[in-house]
């Protein structure tokens, strides 16, 4: 009510009064840009700083002894392998989720898009449970598996399903708003062109989606070489064989080794650095593409 | 099933069919092991398992440190939203994109160096501890924590709508001699609340299922610093597979209510922000 009468009688905004009352006062901005400033330097800013601080406070020596570790290089190793598979499995399902929700109407639609979102509501913790409690020894399939000689938790495989499951949503969630936009005419001229739908994928859907599907996959790379929760809980911290790098740092903290943790936690930082870089990049790429 | 309207392109079948294979083979039928197991407890049991003293505090700990954290995310996300849209200085962009740091620092990362950082040592601790304030392993320390981990949730959520918003409303406001103050209570903060409120609440969920960042910093000491997923991770180191069940099935539920909240929030604010144009 009140604003359709203020529309009307709207005065011409270019008149010096009503532009100075649209501004801040000059101490509101200060105030407000203080208290911005000072609380992204307190919570963000400090501890990034203090990871790198505490990552060579025992000199460059201690640092690199560290990080070359043959326990911290196992579980580099291992970090990349789980995030090499759990990567482009979730990605292929991001893209072919994207493909039915964004291009076809059916029932059931909202609740699958809702479906595909619960992971990201499910406790890290709960999320390597699950798999605890299907796969474990005392699981629901773990009788069978001892008998078959199978091992999925306190090994590799459980952290595979448990990392893969956590990092699910991440691709399908930025396709499907950037399909459903991007409409589908362009694809619908290629094929009564006579392209084959594998074609028509390969030529216009792929290079139409190619930016979203690389800033899904920054997000769900950094989330899946980050898991911690999870992961620890399916893992059985074996050294040298069952640790990532984020339960490497946990294993070297809980001993005191405060500057080896913070060595190879200082990997993880610069992860998250250079995902920040390329989210940014890719954010202002997409933002160039759609205004032309 | 598809509509005739996209008759023509190929690949519904196999996608669809693939995704939600995918769909329940990876998420689907692993949660439902949870309730499963859970549907095999007696009453009894479940009831003395979700409800003993221990199981309590930490309920008690996690909502409270989360609501906390959560309310503190909506007071400076807000600042934070309208100092990154309404105003120029150097640096924003730089703090812009900073704002999303707790979103790809691994958790564990985050909850070393908190503690570090809060420790009696430490450089904020060496401040704190001498005016009296603990802050490493207390809930404080918890709650400040989970305030790292929601802190990009309400800036993310704040920020799209207040890029949006039409100046018109504010201008006419203006013009009509209401103060500032009055404008942003009348005008903009009409249109900002289910934003705020999502991005609030989106917080607290994460909050409540938060682990890394929370239990270095924690203590850990059961009934005083003793988040509930610490609780289930500690019974199922102990192999009680029934009580770690019985736990995570009522922070599991609580999750789902919260989601269903939030998206109707996101509803109300979709509705709110497409009549922005239009009628209010």
């Amino acid at each position: 009510m009140t604003s359709a009468v203020l529309r009307e009688s709207a005065a011409d905004p270019a008149t010096p009064s009503v532009r100075a009352a649209l501004q801040d006062p000059p101490w509101v901005r200060a105030t407000l840009i203080a208290l911005a400033l000072g609380f992204v330097s307190l919570f963000l800013l400090l501890p990034l700083l203090a990871v790198f601080a505490q990552a060579f406070s025992g000199g460059l020596a201690t640092y690199f002894a560290a990080i070359t570790d043959p326990i911290a290089l196992q579980a580099i190793r291992l970090t990349l392998i789980v995030a090499a598979i759990s990567v482009p499995l979730n990605a292929v399902f991001g893209v072919s989720a994207a493909w039915a929700i964004a291009r076809f109407d059916f029932r059931g639609k909202n609740l699958l898009i809702t479906l595909i979102d619960l992971p990201f509501a499910v406790s890290p913790v709960i999320s390597g449970l699950i798999f605890v409690l299907l796969f474990g020894a005392q699981g629901l399939l773990g009788p069978w598996l001892i008998e078959h000689g199978i091992k999925i938790i306190f090994a590799v495989p459980g952290i595979l399903l448990a990392t893969t499951f956590i990092t699910f949503p991440f691709v399908a969630r930025e396709l499907i708003p950037l399909m459903q936009e991007q409409g589908s005419e362009e694809e619908e001229a290629a094929i009564s062109l006579g392209a084959s739908g594998w074609q028509m994928f390969r030529r216009v859907t792929l290079p139409n989606i190619r930016l979203g599907l690389l800033y899904g996959i920054v997000l769900l790379n950094a989330r899946a070489m980050g898991e911690f929760g999870a992961v620890s809980v399916v893992s059985g911290h074996i050294r040298g064989k069952t640790n990532t790098i984020p339960l490497h740092v946990e294993i070297l903290y809980n001993e005191y080794q405060s500057s080896a943790a913070f060595a190879v936690a200082s990997l993880l930082a610069l992860l998250a650095l250079v995902t920040l870089v390329a989210k940014r990049v890719l954010e202002w790429q997409i933002r160039r593409e759609k205004q032309s | 099933m598809a509509s005739p309207r996209n008759g023509v392109l190929p690949g519904f079948g196999l996608t669809l069919g693939f995704s939600i294979l995918y769909l329940s083979l990876l998420v689907l039928i692993p949660l439902s092991a949870l309730f499963y197991r859970t549907a095999s407890l007696s009453l009894a049991d479940f009831v003395a398992e979700v409800a003993s003293p221990r199981a309590l505090a930490a309920y008690q700990l996690s909502f409270g440190a989360s609501l906390a954290a959560a309310l503190t995310n909506a007071g400076f996300g807000l600042v934070l939203a309208w100092v990154l849209v309404r105003y120029r200085f150097p640096g924003r962009e730089l703090v812009d994109a900073f704002v999303d740091l707790p979103f790809a620092l691994p958790t564990a990362v985050a909850g070393i160096t908190l503690t570090t950082l809060l420790a009696k040592n430490g450089w904020l601790g060496r401040i704190l501890e001498p005016l009296g304030i603990h802050a490493a392993y207390t809930p404080l320390g918890v709650t400040l924590a989970l305030t790292f981990i929601g802190l990009p949730f309400v800036v993310r959520s704040v920020q799209p709508v207040l890029e949006d918003l039409e100046s018109e409303a504010e201008e006419a406001a203006a013009s009509l001699g209401a103060s500032r103050w009055q404008t942003f209570r009348r005008v903009l903060f009409p249109a900002l609340w289910p934003a705020l409120v999502t991005g609030a609440a989106l917080a607290f969920a994460r909050s409540l299922g938060e682990y890394g960042s929370v239990v270095f910093i924690s203590g850990n000491m059961p009934l005083h610093t003793e988040i509930v997923p610490l609780l289930i991770v500690t019974k199922l180191e102990q192999y009680d597979y029934a009580g770690a069940t019985a736990i995570a099935t009522v922070m599991l539920v609580s999750s789902f209510v919260l989601l269903l909240a939030i998206n109707a929030l996101q509803a109300i604010g979709r509705k709110r922000l497409a009549g922005a144009g239009g009628a209010p």
